[in-house]
C-alpha cells in the first residue's frame, strides 16, 4: 500500500500529559512525526493537535482508532493534503547590512510575499507563511547571502469538510 | 441489583460537606466506591493515607503485600474473579515503578484496577527529590487513564472519574498520583459518583441494522464457527452467548481469557484456539465459512500468521472497542457495542439450526488430538508425572468448581487446556502480557474477593520464585489458598523452544531449586511434595480438604513438551501434534 502525507487533527480536553499519550501511539509503531502543533481550537476549553505523518491509509486508520480511544480525546480525524487548507510559518534572521548592500534581497522579499517583522542596526527578521515548498524556496534563495537563524513551525491546517465537534459536545450536554 | 441500591443510598448520605484532609478524603472515596479490600505497601510519600487507613481499619481492609508488583497483581486477581474494581496503593518512586508490571498486565488484559501512588510534595516536583519519579510519564502508555493530583479539592472528582473509567466500557487500569501536600491539605469534602465524561464514549451503541446483517450471514452459513473472548465475561454476557450458541447450533471455541464463560462440558464447546489451543478449532478456523468473533481481539497468539488466517471465511466481529476492529484481521461485518446487548439483539434473528456433519469434523479432529496428545498427558503410562495428570486430579477433586489461577509457561498452557470449568470467571491468568510471577499474588486477590470458592494457583518453578515472597502475605492474612507448583526444574516453555527451534541449546533455562516445602513450612503453611504417581491422589485430596492455605509441590517430567503447538509465525492450520 502506498504511503501518503496525512494531516491528523485531534480535538482534546486541555490536559497536561495528553501530548505524551498521543505521541506514544506513534512512537510504539516506530512512526516519525513530520510536524506537530498544539493550539486552542474554535471551541472554548478545547485544544487541537495538528500532526503530520507519512504512512499508508491502512496504518493511519488504526492509529486514529488508538488516538480516539484515549479518554481525553474528543475526536480524531485524518485528511489528505487535498482535503485541507494548510500553512506553515517560518522566521529568518538576517544581517541588516545585507538589506542595503544586496539589492536582490529586496526583490526576493517582495516576490516571496514575506514580511519584515522587525529591523534594527544588526539584523532584520523576515516572516514567511505558506506551503512547505515556498518556504524551502525562500530558504534556498536567502541562504546564498547567509541566514543567522532559521526556524519553521509545524503545519497548521483546517479541513474543507466540517468536523462536528460542537455538535458532539452539545449532544453530551443534553 | 441490591448492592447498587445501597451504594446509591450511601452516596446521598455523603452529600453534606465536611472539612477533612486529602488523605481522609481518599479513604472516603474508596468506601463510597464500595472498596472493601485494597492491596499495597506504605512509604514516605503515601504515609498520610496509611495513617487514615489505620483509623478506618474497621471499614476497609488493607493487605500488606511483600512487593508493590504483587499489590497490583492481587488487585487484578480480585477484579478478575469478582468483576469489581481492584485497588492497589504504593508510595512514590520505587513503590510506584514496582506497580508498573501489574498495570501493564491489567492494560493488555482489560482488567479494571485503580492504583493510587503517593508523590513528593508539589513544590519539589521536577527537582529530582528523594523517591521522586515521573510516574505519570512512566505509566502513560500502560494505563487507560492517569492523573496527578496536587490540590486536595481535586480528590473527590478525580477518584470518582478513576473508578468510572476503570470499570466502564472496555475496562482497564487507572493510576492516580497524589502529592504529599495534597494529602495533608484540608478542604470541604463532598462525593458524587461519576457517570459520564464528555470526551469518553465507553460503549458504542449497537446498530440493529448491522446486527441483522450479521444474523443473515450466520443463518446462511454452512460451516459457522464462534470464537469468543474475555469480552463475554467482562460484559456479563455468558447466558446470552450460551443461548446464541444453542439456538444457532454453532461449534464454539474460546481464547485463553474467554475460558470458563461457557462450561467445559457443553457439547458445543470445542475448546481453545491459539498457539497451544486445541487441534480442531485451530485447523477448522481455516475451513469454516463464517467466523464469528465475539469480545476477542485477534491476538497474534490466536491468529498465527495473518496472511493465512481464515482467508476463506466471512468474518463477523462483535467488539466494544472500535480500535480493535480491522486492527489485525480485516472483517466483513463489525458489530460495535456491548457483547451482552448485541447478543440480545442477535438471538431472536437467528434460525434454530444444527450442523451435525460440521460438528463431527471437530469431533474427528479431537479424536486425533486425544490419541496423539491428550491421552499421554492425562493418562500417562511412563514413569514420570505429567502436568496434565495433576490438572486432571484437581478437576476430579474440585468437581470443576475451583477457580484456577495460572502463571506463565508450560503449566499455564496445560492448566488452560485441561482445567474443567463449571462456572464463569474461573480462569485467571496473565494472557496478553505473559507475566511470570502473576499467579501467586493474583490468587491472593482472587481468594480474598471470593472466600467461598476454592482457588487453586498453578505455578511453575520459575514463575513461583519471581513472587515467592507473597507466601508472607498468605501467612499473615491466613488466606485459604491452594498453591500447586509443577516443578520440572526448568523454565519449561523456553526450554521447549530451545529444543524445537534452537537445537537443544539450553541457555540459562535449567534451575537448581531450593526445598520449596521447607520454604512453605517456614511460613507455617502446610506443605507436601509429590514425586510418584501413587502419591498424587491423596496429596491433592489433602490439599483440597485442608482448612487454610496449602502448598503442594509436584515433581513432573523434566523435558515434557506442550502440544499441540502452532510455531511462532506459522498458520493456524500448520498446528503440530508432536
Amino acid at each position: 500500500m502506498e504511503k501518503h502525507l496525512f494531516t491528523v487533527s485531534v480535538y482534546t480536553e486541555n490536559n497536561i500529559g495528553l501530548l505524551n499519550r498521543i505521541s506514544a501511539i506513534f512512537q510504539r509503531r516506530h512512526i516519525n512525526i513530520e510536524s506537530l502543533n498544539t493550539s486552542a481550537s474554535e471551541i472554548e476549553g478545547v485544544s487541537r493537535f495538528t500532526i503530520v505523518v507519512f504512512m499508508t491509509e491502512d496504518q493511519i486508520k488504526k492509529i486514529i482508532g488508538q488516538i480516539d480511544k484515549q479518554i481525553e480525546v474528543i475526536k480524531a480525524f485524518y485528511h489528505r493534503d487535498e482535503d485541507t487548507i494548510y500553512q506553515e510559518s517560518a522566521l529568518f534572521k538576517i544581517k541588516s547590512d545585507l538589506l542595503f548592500e544586496e539589492r536582490q534581497i529586496q526583490n526576493i522579499i517582495k516576490e516571496s510575499n514575506s514580511r519584515i517583522v522587525t529591523v534594527n542596526r544588526n539584523f532584520f527578521v523576515l516572516e514567511k507563511s505558506g506551503r512547505r515548498e515556498e518556504i524551502e524556496l525562500l530558504y534556498r534563495e536567502l541562504s546564498v547571502y547567509g541566514i543567522m537563524q532559521f526556524t519553521r513551525s509545524g503545519r497548521i491546517s483546517v479541513s474543507k469538510e466540517e468536523m462536528k465537534i460542537s455538535k458532539m459536545l452539545e449532544a453530551f450536554n443534553h | 441489583m441490591k448492592e447498587t441500591q445501597t451504594i446509591e443510598v450511601k452516596n446521598k448520605a455523603t452529600e453534606t460537606t465536611q472539612r477533612i484532609s486529602g488523605s481522609e478524603a481518599i479513604i472516603k472515596c474508596l468506601i463510597a466506591e464500595g472498596v472493601d479490600i485494597l492491596y499495597g505497601y506504605p512509604g514516605g510519600a503515601i504515609m498520610p493515607v496509611y495513617d487514615e487507613l489505620y483509623k478506618y481499619q474497621g471499614k476497609i481492609h488493607h493487605v500488606l503485600t511483600r512487593h508493590e508488583q504483587c499489590a497490583a497483581h492481587a488487585a487484578q486477581g480480585y477484579a478478575r474473579i469478582s468483576g469489581k474494581v481492584g485497588v492497589a496503593m504504593a508510595t512514590s518512586g520505587p513503590g510506584a515503578t514496582n506497580l508498573i508490571t501489574g498495570i501493564a498486565d491489567a492494560e493488555i488484559d482489560s482488567t479494571p484496577i485503580v492504583c493510587i501512588t503517593g508523590q513528593v510534595p508539589s513544590h519539589l516536583l521536577g527537582s529530582d527529590a528523594f523517591q521522586e519519579t515521573d510516574i505519570i510519564g512512566i505509566s502513560t502508555p500502560v494505563t487507560k487513564w492517569n492523573h496527578q493530583i496536587t490540590k486536595a479539592d481535586e480528590i473527590p472528582s478525580v477518584m470518582a472519574k478513576a473508578f468510572y473509567i476503570a470499570k466502564s466500557g472496555r475496562p482497564g487500569p487507572v493510576l492516580i498520583d497524589i502529592t504529599k501536600d495534597a494529602q495533608f491539605e484540608e478542604f470541604d469534602f463532598k462525593y458524587e459518583k461519576c457517570t459520564a465524561v464528555r470526551s469518553y464514549k465507553p460503549v458504542p451503541k449497537t446498530d440493529s441494522q448491522v446486527v441483522s446483517q450479521a444474523a443473515k450471514l450466520i443463518n446462511a452459513a454452512k460451516k459457522p464457527m464462534i470464537v469468543w473472548g474475555q469480552g463475554i465475561i467482562l460484559g456479563g454476557a455468558e447466558q446470552e452467548l450460551k443461548q446464541v450458541i444453542e439456538k444457532a447450533g454453532i461449534p464454539s471455541a474460546w481464547t485463553i481469557l474467554g475460558a470458563s464463560a461457557i462450561p467445559t462440558s457443553h457439547p458445543l464447546n470445542i475448546g481453545m484456539v491459539g498457539m497451544h489451543g486445541n487441534y480442531a478449532p485451530n485447523m477448522l478456523t481455516n475451513e469454516c465459512d463464517v467466523l464469528i468473533a465475539i469480545g476477542m481481539r485477534f491476538d497474534d497468539r490466536v491468529t498465527g500468521k495473518l496472511d493465512t488466517y481464515a482467508k476463506q471465511a466471512k468474518i463477523i466481529h462483535f467488539e466494544i472497542d472500535p480500535a480493535e476492529v480491522n486492527k489485525n484481521v480485516k472483517v466483513d461485518i463489525a458489530v460495535l457495542g456491548d457483547a451482552k446487548e448485541s447478543l440480545i439483539q442477535l438471538l431472536p434473528l437467528l434460525e434454530e439450526k444444527t450442523y451435525p456433519e460440521w460438528l463431527q469434523k471437530f469431533k474427528d479432529l479431537y479424536a486425533i488430538e486425544f490419541e496423539k496428545v491428550i491421552k499421554g498427558d492425562l493418562h500417562p503410562t511412563k514413569d514420570g508425572l505429567t502436568m496434565g495428570e495433576v490438572l486432571k486430579e484437581i478437576n476430579v477433586q474440585s468437581k470443576g468448581n475451583a477457580a484456577i489461577v495460572s502463571d506463565v509457561g508450560q503449566h499455564q498452557m496445560i492448566a488452560c487446556r485441561y482445567a474443567e470449568f463449571n462456572t464463569t470467571r474461573s480462569n485467571i491468568t496473565s494472557g496478553g502480557l505473559g507475566t511470570m510471577g502473576f499467579a501467586l499474588p493474583a490468587a491472593i486477590g482472587a481468594k480474598m474477593a471470593a472466600p467461598d470458592r476454592d482457588v487453586v494457583a498453578i505455578i511453575g518453578d520459575g514463575g513461583y520464585q519471581m513472587t515467592i515472597q507473597e507466601l508472607g502475605t498468605v501467612f499473615q492474612q491466613r488466606i485459604a489458598l491452594k498453591i500447586v507448583v509443577l516443578n520440572n526444574e526448568f523454565l519449561g516453555m523456553v526450554r521447549q523452544w530451545q529444543q524445537l527451534f534452537f537445537d537443544k541449546r539450553y541457555a540459562s533455562t535449567e534451575m537448581t531449586n531450593p526445598d520449596f516445602v521447607a520454604i512453605a513450612k517456614g511460613y507455617y503453611i502446610n506443605a507436601q511434595k509429590v514425586t510418584k504417581r501413587e502419591q498424587l491422589k491423596t496429596a491433592v485430596r489433602e490439599m483440597m480438604t485442608t482448612d487454610g492455605p496449602y502448598f503442594l509441590e509436584v515433581c513432573v517430567e523434566k523435558e515434557d513438551n506442550v502440544f499441540p503447538m502452532i510455531p511462532s509465525g506459522a498458520s493456524v492450520s500448520d498446528i503440530r501434534l508432536s
